[in-house]
């Protein structure tokens, strides 16, 4: 059956505990404006979910009108920190005794809520229906388990990047998390409450239940209870991670002596369980009665598991349930146990959230009218607990004596925009964005994670000081460190809290982290000053362009947005030198450069292409304002339009370090026009054109990409797509293969990284690659006109 | 080239298959034996024949199935009685014993053997009794004993049987039939373990998969839950027993049939699952146990058993081994089972001989030389 139905079946940890008082700041977070409740609730946790909005500051960038009141500024743009309202989930799991306590917070602090009713699902629901009708006055409306866990689990693997992984006990990291397959169906979702029930989910909408068995949790749970007298699961659990199960089972070299070597049967595999116990008048040690329980029921979900997705030929196979939530034990045995039936054919997949898929398909269906699916959402690092951090799951009982309340956290924000695969990726679904895995390297994880952690006093500065007429500034600022400084503490221990631990996912996280206490733009005033200066520069740098013969200034264009891409506050080694001599020019840059022959140098080639035909359609994602986007990107932009290559510039949605984003492209791009015939041209004919990439992480997901960005470059006939910088095109995508010629840019900024790439600081990478079977030169040629 | 040879192995003949949990032994006692031949029987032999024959019960623990003997048979050109004896796997270090005593090993004959213990105990044999054991696979046994006793049948009727109207307790009756076409056929053998085979032919069949979950299972939980000592204690104990005061049904979850899934109320949710709860493990009884172990453990092999039958695309399941020996809640739950969730798709088959094949086989093994060319 689908949740643990025993809800009478753990009646100890019920019990009403009104004397701990919650965490406002952390649990329930944003309750003044909630709305559409859900509530999940199992044989010992509850899962509550709830919908509300979120307000907070964004800097906005907005242009002078230069025309009317040219002397009132000599800025290019001005900047406004405004509030906007967007959506975010929740989702809190806490344990069933607390039930009553976090009823009674939710009315004290729902204010603005015109919801009636709060849907609900599991098997304790009912048990709980007149209580929570009675503190929060919504009406409890039920609905069927297994709907909502299916529609549960297809959000997570359509919303959260990593969601799924492979358990695997005695590998450096135990945790392998799978790439985003962009077609999440068909797949088998085994779930292991007290019964098992094995679900085929065919789409969206099409699910069936295909089988299932009555041996499951409750079996282990029930058996377990009567052969060692102990009373809890966990701690059923706990016995037999410390039992020898050889000593109960029949093995087959109790049989034979050794192995059956005709049917290639190993000694050591269980031949009858529990198969000893019938013959010895000894007694069995409870460790070893629990462990050989354990393999049992393991084995025997598992070989059910197999031959349903063998009847079914069906390769994705994902288990939850009780029995599996976050229980290394279980994960273990039963992977075990797939690799075994299948003979590795079918791998066990496990979820991160996997304990608020009820809750999760529970508000989805309350949440109908407001079209959820039709939006993308995105795990918010600094609001969710992260995989095994906290989890009330595990141990509980410790934690209850502890005083402190026990709970785990989910938050997802919803997206502007929708987001999809870049159309040129020359298979979705073996893109890995990141080019370090930090879960399974650990001596890079431990170099990024200091690396962070000593960069955190810059960020913490830059921050107040992009909010001078703010005085709680400071202590904001604060809160973000220690909680930033937190979040790295929990990634040190448990590398695989959110997925596979990246250079960008330690990005992304700080950016969270800061949006959380309203710094949504530390660099503003920075990347407006940079851009002022650039652009002061601008025709000087194309008229110096023009000047020289076409081989040299293709190489000069290339040296540009090389140079233009040192000038970067995200690396700590520039940032130091940015900080010390602000002075530091772009001539300087050019000379800090590395000399040919590159790191990885493939200019040659790239300078015979261009001898050829002109490309059809380039779509450059940008890196930072200033010197790079002014005076290097524009200058190749220009050269590219000239050739008779339309270009899509692709910026970040919103703001990341020091990042141009959109809203600030438009403006600069307007301000170059009106300097320069080429681009004003171009943007009138429509040869230029501007998207937002939907993201707002100095690092670049291909598989993520604004819906729109994918249409144009689709529409366009994209024929080379151009990365730059070290976030986007060294941390992420070096190893990015496309379906047509790309361009990777970028300088080391960082001496590790320099050093584990075989180079040494501003080492260049110029990286032109044309994919397997187009030959780069004649591929205008063979395409149709 | 057509091989013609009178000669036929020297008695006795014993076929002997030695499980993880019993021995089973197979004995041909010839009726046929002429005044000549008596009189040169060695006294070796006729007190062994005269030990087997004369009694139904050996030492503490071995047992003579005096119901399943075969009367009359022809075996090598030979007629005679085909007896049935089994023991545990336990007292084989006073079986072997008992072969020194006996000075076996004088009457030259082959000791064909069969199961995992032919070769656990093979030195043990060589060492303590000076006898060579010729090892056998067990499936190979298993499927050539199983055909050749449903050839020759049960003393006049059929030896295999199925249950009419299985879903209905009412009206559910055992009934004779033949395999008179036997392939293809899906065969679980439920021993100590469980395996089950596709089989094509007496010689093309493949190992398609197997459980721990089986006899060995049931009574080693039932020993631990309930304290019995013997599979027909623990037998004895199921039938008397409730199982839904053990496990939690659909409907103890769901109030009724959970529809939405085309469940009923009745089908078992959580085998064991009542006892989550510490009040009801402290007012259950020891039947109530057992029949819930006895049920669990059924279910589960009837549903691995059509899971692979849909799988090899096999309608006919037969079901053989020692756990079914005097357990009618087990057959008549099998037959439900594949029954039921089918939809009459599969049919499920039971050997009167259940556990003994695989000593047969090992016996014609022995008689194979002199067999048909």
């Amino acid at each position: 059956m689908a949740e643990c139905g025993g809800v009478d079946s753990n009646p100890s940890s019920h019990t009403m505990d009104k004397s701990i008082t919650l965490p406002p700041d952390e649990i329930f977070r944003n309750l003044e404006n909630a709305k559409r409740f859900a509530i999940d609730i199992g044989g010992s946790l509850t899962k509550l979910a709830y919908y509300s909005t979120v307000q907070h500051k964004v800097a906005k960038v907005r242009s002078f009108d230069h025309t009317a009141k040219e002397a009132a500024s000599d800025k290019l743009y001005e900047i406004s920190v405004q509030e906007e309202v967007t959506a975010r989930l929740h989702f809190i799991k806490f344990e069933n005794a607390y039930i009553e306590t976090c009823l009674d917070f939710i009315k004290d602090h729902l204010v603005n809520t015109d919801t009636k009713v709060i849907k609900a699902t599991g098997g304790g629901a009912h048990k709980f229906k007149e209580l929570i009708e009675r503190k929060l006055g919504l009406k409890v409306d039920k609905e069927d388990e297994m709907t909502c866990l299916i529609k549960g689990c297809n959000f997570v693997l359509k919303n959260i990047p990593h969601e799924a992984f492979v358990y695997a006990k005695h590998a450096d990291s135990e945790f392998r998390f799978q790439t985003t397959n962009p077609d999440i169906f068909p797949y088998l979702l085994v779930n292991i409450g007290s019964g098992v029930s094995i679900v085929k989910v065919e789409s969206e909408d099409k699910f069936e239940r295909i089988g299932g068995s009555s041996i499951g949790g409750g079996t282990f749970w029930g058996l377990g209870a009567l052969l060692t007298k102990t009373k809890r699961f966990d701690e059923l659990l706990q016995l037999a991670s410390k039992g020898q199960h050889t000593s109960v089972d029949m093995l087959v070299k109790d049989i034979y002596g050794g192995s059956y070597g005709y049917l290639g049967l190993t000694g050591d595999l269980i031949a009858s369980s529990f198969g000893k116990s019938a013959t010895a008048d000894k007694e069995f040690s409870k460790e070893d009665m629990a462990k050989s329980l354990l393999h049992m029921i393991s084995n025997d979900i598992g070989q059910l598991a197999c031959l349903y997705a063998k009847l079914h030929n069906l390769s994705r196979v994902y288990f939850g349930g009780f029995f599996i939530r976050g229980h290394p034990v279980t994960m273990h045995t039963i992977t075990y146990s797939i690799n075994f039936f299948t003979k590795g054919e079918v791998q066990a997949l496990f979820l991160r959230h996997e304990g608020y898929l009820g809750a999760i398909g529970a508000f989805l269906k309350g949440a109908e009218e407001d079209n959820p699916n039709q939006y993308s959402w995105g795990e918010n690092y600094a609001g969710s607990s992260g995989l095994m951090s906290v989890s009330p799951d595990m141990n509980p009982m410790q934690r209850a004596r502890s005083g402190t309340f026990p709970f785990d956290m989910l938050e997802m924000d919803r997206l502007e925009r929708q987001l999809m695969n870049l159309p040129l990726l020359q298979d979705p679904s073996s893109y890995i964005p990141d080019t370090v895995d930090l879960t399974e390297d650990a001596l890079a994880r431990e170099y990024w994670l200091d690396c962070f952690e000593e960069a955190l006093d810059g960020v913490v500065k830059r921050a107040v000081a992009s909010q001078p007429d703010m005085p709680e500034a400071a202590l904001r600022a604060e809160k973000f460190r220690q909680k930033y400084r937190h979040k790295l503490q929990t990634l040190r221990n448990q590398p695989f809290a959110y997925g596979s631990l990246t250079v960008r996912s330690l990005l992304d996280t700080r950016e969270h982290c800061l949006n959380e206490f309203n710094f949504p733009d530390p660099y503003s005033k920075i990347k407006q000053r940079e851009n002022d200066v650039a652009l002061k520069y601008y025709q000087k740098a194309v008229k110096s362009l023009e000047e020289l013969s076409w081989e040299e200034r293709q190489f000069a264009l290339v040296r540009g947005v090389l140079a233009g891409n040192v000038f970067d506050w995200g690396a700590k080694a520039v940032s130091d030198v940015l900080e010390s001599d602000p002075e530091f020019g772009f001539e300087q840059a050019k000379r800090q450069l590395e000399e040919r022959p590159w790191l990885v140098d493939s200019y040659d080639q790239w300078l015979e292409r261009l001898k050829g035909p002109p490309h059809k359609c380039a779509l450059f994602f940008v890196d930072n304002s200033g010197v790079d986007i002014i005076l290097g990107v524009m200058p190749f932009v220009r050269e590219l339009l000239s050739r008779g290559t339309e270009v899509v510039l692709a910026s970040n949605s919103g703001p990341a370090l020091n990042d141009v984003t959109n809203g600030e492209l438009q403006i600069l791009t307007e301000r170059i026009a009106a300097m320069d015939p080429v681009i004003q041209a171009s943007l009138s004919e429509d040869r230029l054109t501007l998207v937002q990439s939907g993201s707002s992480s100095p690092c670049l997901d291909l598989s993520r990409l604004d819906k729109v960005l994918a249409m144009v470059a689709r529409e366009r006939q994209t024929d080379l797509v151009i990365i730059e910088g070290m976030g986007r095109a060294i941390h992420t995508n070096y190893y990015a293969m496309l379906s047509c010629e790309s361009l990777k840019m970028a300088v080391i900024k960082n001496s590790w990284l320099a050093d584990r790439l075989g180079g040494k600081l501003f080492s260049v990478v110029f990286k032109y690659e044309v994919p397997a079977g187009k030959p780069g030169q004649d591929s205008a040629a063979l395409t149709p006109s | 080239m057509k091989l013609i040879t009178e000669k036929k192995p020297a008695f006795p003949w014993f076929g002997m298959d030695i499980g993880g949990t019993l021995v089973k032994l197979v004995y041909f006692e010839p009726v046929d034996i002429t005044a000549e031949e008596e009189q040169e029987e060695v006294e070796n032999l006729k007190s062994i024949r005269r030990y087997l024959t004369s009694n139904v019960a050996y030492g503490k623990t071995g047992v003579r199935d005096v119901h399943l003997e075969l009367r009359n048979l022809t075996m090598c050109g030979r007629t005679g009685n085909l007896h049935f004896i089994r023991f545990p796997t336990q007292a084989m270090p006073r079986f072997i014993q008992m072969g020194r005593d006996k000075n076996f090993s004088s009457l030259h004959t082959t000791l064909c053997a069969t199961g995992g213990g032919a070769y656990k105990f093979e030195n043990d044999f060589r060492t303590m009794a000076d006898l060579e054991l010729l090892k056998l696979d067990e499936l190979d046994c298993l499927i050539r004993g199983l055909l050749f006793v449903d050839r020759v049948g049960f003393n006049g009727h059929p030896e295999c049987y199925y249950f009419q109207n299985p879903s209905d307790t009412q009206s559910c009756v055992k009934k004779p039939c033949t395999l008179d076409n036997p392939f293809p056929m899906l065969l679980v053998n439920i021993g100590s373990g469980v395996s089950i085979l596709a089989v094509y032919s007496e010689n093309n069949y493949k190992r398609v998969t197997g459980t721990s979950l089986g006899g060995g299972t049931f009574l080693g939980l039932c020993c631990l839950l309930t304290g019995c000592e013997t599979f027909e204690e623990a037998l004895e104990m199921a039938s008397k027993g409730d199982s839904t005061n053990v496990d939690k049904l659909v409907k103890d979850i769901y109030g009724g049939d959970y529809e939405r899934f085309g469940l009923q109320g009745s089908a078992v949710a959580s085998s064991f699952g009542h006892m989550m709860s510490k009040e009801k493990r402290d007012s259950i009884s020891k039947e109530d146990l057992a029949r819930a172990t006895l049920v669990t453990i059924t279910n589960n092999i009837g549903s691995i058993a059509r899971m692979c039958a849909v799988n090899e695309k096999i309608e006919r399941v037969v079901f053989v081994g020692n756990f079914l020996r005097i357990n009618t809640v087990s057959t008549k739950l099998l037959a439900y089972a594949m029954d039921f969730w089918s939809k009459g798709q599969l049919r499920a088959l039971f050997l009167e001989h259940e556990g003994y094949f695989g000593a047969v086989g090992a016996l014609m093994e022995l008689l194979k030389t002199t067999e048909d060319p």
